[in-house]
């Protein structure tokens, strides 16, 4: 008889894999990008495909010199490059969004070992590291259908903006950041789809919300313009570089949320997601550490 | 109804229903019986015969004087042919006394008594103690020493534990659908060994049949059968005790220490059998399943019954056999020899075909959580996975590795398929024998 099969239990496992995992982000964010080809048109397809393929190929570059195994079909690398070319704006020259995913793979994740080991959000990094390398074209916006040089709603100030255009998008910012409701469809689909967390979205939104509100700001004018909803929705929930414990994901989304809110109000920048996520990012090991759950029986008096 | 249930836990595949329906059938005892000499958590005991002797059914052969120790009795009547180390299921091997079937079954069991609730306390004990009952749940901590908490300890409560979350087995099902009011009994020989105040039965709810089963037949003798919410691991001890009462066990702690005893079905159904019917341990209800046996069933065995007479029985393996697993599949033991006998915690026999048993190839933890959400000992597995990996014995301790149950839970969410609850193990094993070292 052929030999039996040894292994330490349990010798049963769920179906969900690291992989499919990445491909949900991928399929989720696939209403936001057609959503921003509706409205810039060939930018988009331009700028997420060439930052995707990118990052893709950087990371099996890094692999092969690192001399560890190719890893390019576990999606990570896909969804890196999508979400950074989801977050410049649609006249950002082919070359820096190609050097933009290669920093963003290399400083952001490879650098630390890759997948999994990386403290900081790689699309984030690459963002951080265009804004302040090119901050002129990183910050050159224009109007969705005829692409009028133009400022964000953020940049101007709430006045003139109808809430209907913020929620659908008819407005100039990063392509994937203007419509809210292409963000919500694929934000829904991560939730039920078990991928998505709810704490750090609901503690992040729910602090701007509530902050804007009491400092005399328009929070749903806070919520929709700008990469917030982006942001919480598929920047702040990245699982690696987020706390694992319940409690330490309200902490960290509540604490992006503060730093949101004091960048966008008092800083000099319009926008402050990038860094409320970086920093927070920054503490998630403490956090990790602050916020260790009490274990089962641990302070249970013996009762006689 | 309203379920009861603990925060964590998994829903694999129950795959119950191959054997649910499946009446306890009685497996022909063997031609020969391997019966090992430890089969429980605890010191192994000492054989009281030899190569040459005759033996009855019933008969004690092995005996121990340690405080965990648990006697051994002889399954069939025969001739002993060998005391001797045979392959067990825990991988190792074990002094075990062979003895050749003489197919009489000739008996040597112990006192019947026609009305057992009759016995007092101290019988009881005793008589538990005598037939070598352990628990057949799958610890196998010997079932006295569970009865005997310190004096100034009073419980209140005890719990027969009849969720029977591992997948695939039915054997506790079986039972309270088959012997409901010899379980019942059971339980209540057993709370009056321990001097519980209450019963309380709790049951899966993938187990109706059962559950009225129990219902039926407990309401008249003021026991509470308590429908449970079918997650794995709702019968671990701890789990069980914080979903039916809502208290926690103290860490490293044992349940009395929350004034509570639980016992399985099982368990009950043998001190019912020991006290009324004077039969020691030996033998078992067994639950043979899985994709790779052509017919999934549950058996009555006598224990010492090689796993290979009870696949043959059960039509042999479907094509090529991948795992053979000693209990169910969260926490059942591999086995590479089917030699291992039936022992008194083996609650099932799993078999996985080939196809059904590939190799996994881990990838890094992306820190998802799942394995956090999950745990219903409310530890950070993949915290500790890292922390073993780094031979960080310390930090394994402070986060709370000696405080995991080993149900496999974390590992079996993890998407990533990385063995974290083997890491956490051998941890646990580090820790316990850094403090041997110490103090030796």
């Amino acid at each position: 008889m052929s030999q039996l099969i040894v292994s330490p239990s349990p010798h049963v496992r769920d179906e969900d894999t690291t992989q499919k995992i990445m491909f949900a982000v991928v399929i989720a964010l696939c209403p936001v990008w057609i959503g921003s080809i509706y409205f810039f048109g060939f930018d988009a397809i331009r700028l997420v495909l060439l930052a995707s393929l990118a990052a893709v190929a950087t990371e099996a570059v890094c692999q092969k010199m690192r001399g560890k195994p190719i890893t390019i079909w576990d999606g990570s690398a896909l969804v890196t490059g999508m979400l950074l070319g989801l977050n410049v704006p649609p006249t950002l020259p082919s070359w820096m969004i190609i050097l933009g995913s290669i920093v963003a793979i290399t400083i952001g994740k490879q650098v630390f070992g890759g997948l999994g080991y990386n403290p900081f959000n790689p699309a984030l990094v690459g963002r951080a590291f265009l804004v302040s390398s090119f901050t002129l074209p990183m910050t050159r916006w224009t109007t969705p259908f005829d692409g009028i040089t133009a400022a964000t709603p953020l940049a101007l100030g709430s006045l003139g903006v109808e809430y209907a255009d913020l929620f659908f998008g008819v407005i100039p910012g990063s392509l994937g950041e203007t419509s809210a409701f292409a963000i919500l469809i694929g934000g829904i689909y991560l939730f039920y789809r078990g991928v998505l967390d709810y704490r750090i979205p609901l503690g992040y939104l729910g602090t701007v919300l509530v902050l804007t509100t009491l400092l005399g700001q328009d929070p749903v004018f806070h919520l929709l313009a700008g990469s917030l909803l982006f942001g919480a929705v598929y920047m702040a929930t990245c699982m690696v570089t987020t706390p694992i414990t319940p409690r330490g994901r309200w902490i960290f989304g509540i604490g992006a949320g503060v730093i949101l809110v004091v960048i966008r109000l008092w800083g000099s920048l319009p926008e402050g997601v990038t860094y409320s996520i970086l920093l927070m990012n920054a503490l998630t090991p403490l956090i990790n550490r602050w916020t260790r759950p009490r274990i089962y029986g641990q302070g249970v008096k013996t009762s006689a | 109804m309203k379920k009861k249930s603990f925060r964590g836990g998994v829903h694999p595949e129950y795959a119950k229903d191959l054997t649910s329906e499946a009446p306890i059938k009685t497996l022909i005892p063997p031609t020969e019986v391997i019966i090992p000499l430890q089969q429980h958590m605890g010191a192994p005991a000492d054989p009281i015969v030899k190569k040459g002797d005759y033996v009855r059914m019933g008969q004690l052969i092995g005996e121990s004087n340690q405080v965990l120790g648990a006697k051994v009795h002889a399954s069939v009547s025969g001739e002993v042919m060998a005391v001797e180390l045979r392959p067990h299921l825990t991988g190792r091997s074990v002094r075990s006394v062979v003895i050749r079937n003489d197919g009489q079954d000739t008996p040597a069991f112990l006192e019947r008594n026609c009305d057992p609730i009759q016995l007092s306390r101290a019988a009881i004990r005793n008589r538990v103690a005598e037939a070598g009952i352990v628990g057949s749940g799958g610890a196998a901590f010997p079932t006295v020493i569970k009865l005997s908490p310190p004096d100034d300890i009073s419980i209140d409560y005890l719990i027969i534990n009849g969720s029977e979350c591992e997948p695939y087995l039915t054997a506790d099902d079986r039972m309270m659908v088959e012997y409901p009011e010899d379980v019942i009994l059971g339980a209540k020989l057993l709370a009056k060994a321990c001097d519980a105040e209450r019963i309380i039965i709790g049951v899966e709810e993938n187990k109706m049949q059962a559950f009225h089963s129990m219902h039926k037949h407990a309401s008249s003798h003021g026991i509470d059968v308590v429908l449970l919410d079918a997650k794995y691991p709702q019968g671990g001890e701890k789990q069980l005790i914080k979903a039916l009462i809502n208290r926690e066990v103290p860490s490293n702690g044992l349940p009395f220490q929350a004034g509570v005893i639980v016992h399985n079905v099982g368990t009950a159904l043998a001190v019912t059998q020991a006290c009324r019917d004077g039969m020691p341990f030996i033998r078992r209800v067994v639950t043979i399943s899985g994709a790779g046996v052509n017919d999934p069933s549950n058996y009555w065995v006598r224990l010492g019954t090689p796993f290979k007479e009870i696949i043959a029985t059960a039509g042999g393996f479907v094509g090529e056999p991948g795992k053979v697993l000693a209990g169910g599949p969260m926490m059942g033991l591999a086995q590479f020899d089917l030699d291992v006998p039936v022992i008194k915690g083996t609650s099932g026999i799993t078999v996985f075909r080939r196809e059904d048993s590939k190799p996994l190839d881990p990838m890094p933890c992306i820190k998802c959580a799942r394995c956090v959400d999950v745990c219903p000992a409310y530890l950070l597995p993949t915290r500790i996975e890292a922390y073993s990996m780094n031979a960080m014995w310390d930090e394994s301790v402070e986060y709370g590795a000696m405080d995991c149950i080993e149900c496999g839970c974390c590992t079996y969410i993890c998407p990533s398929k990385r063995f974290l609850l083997q890491w956490i193990r051998l941890a646990k094993n580090e820790i316990i024998s850094a403090k041997r070292r110490q103090t030796e």
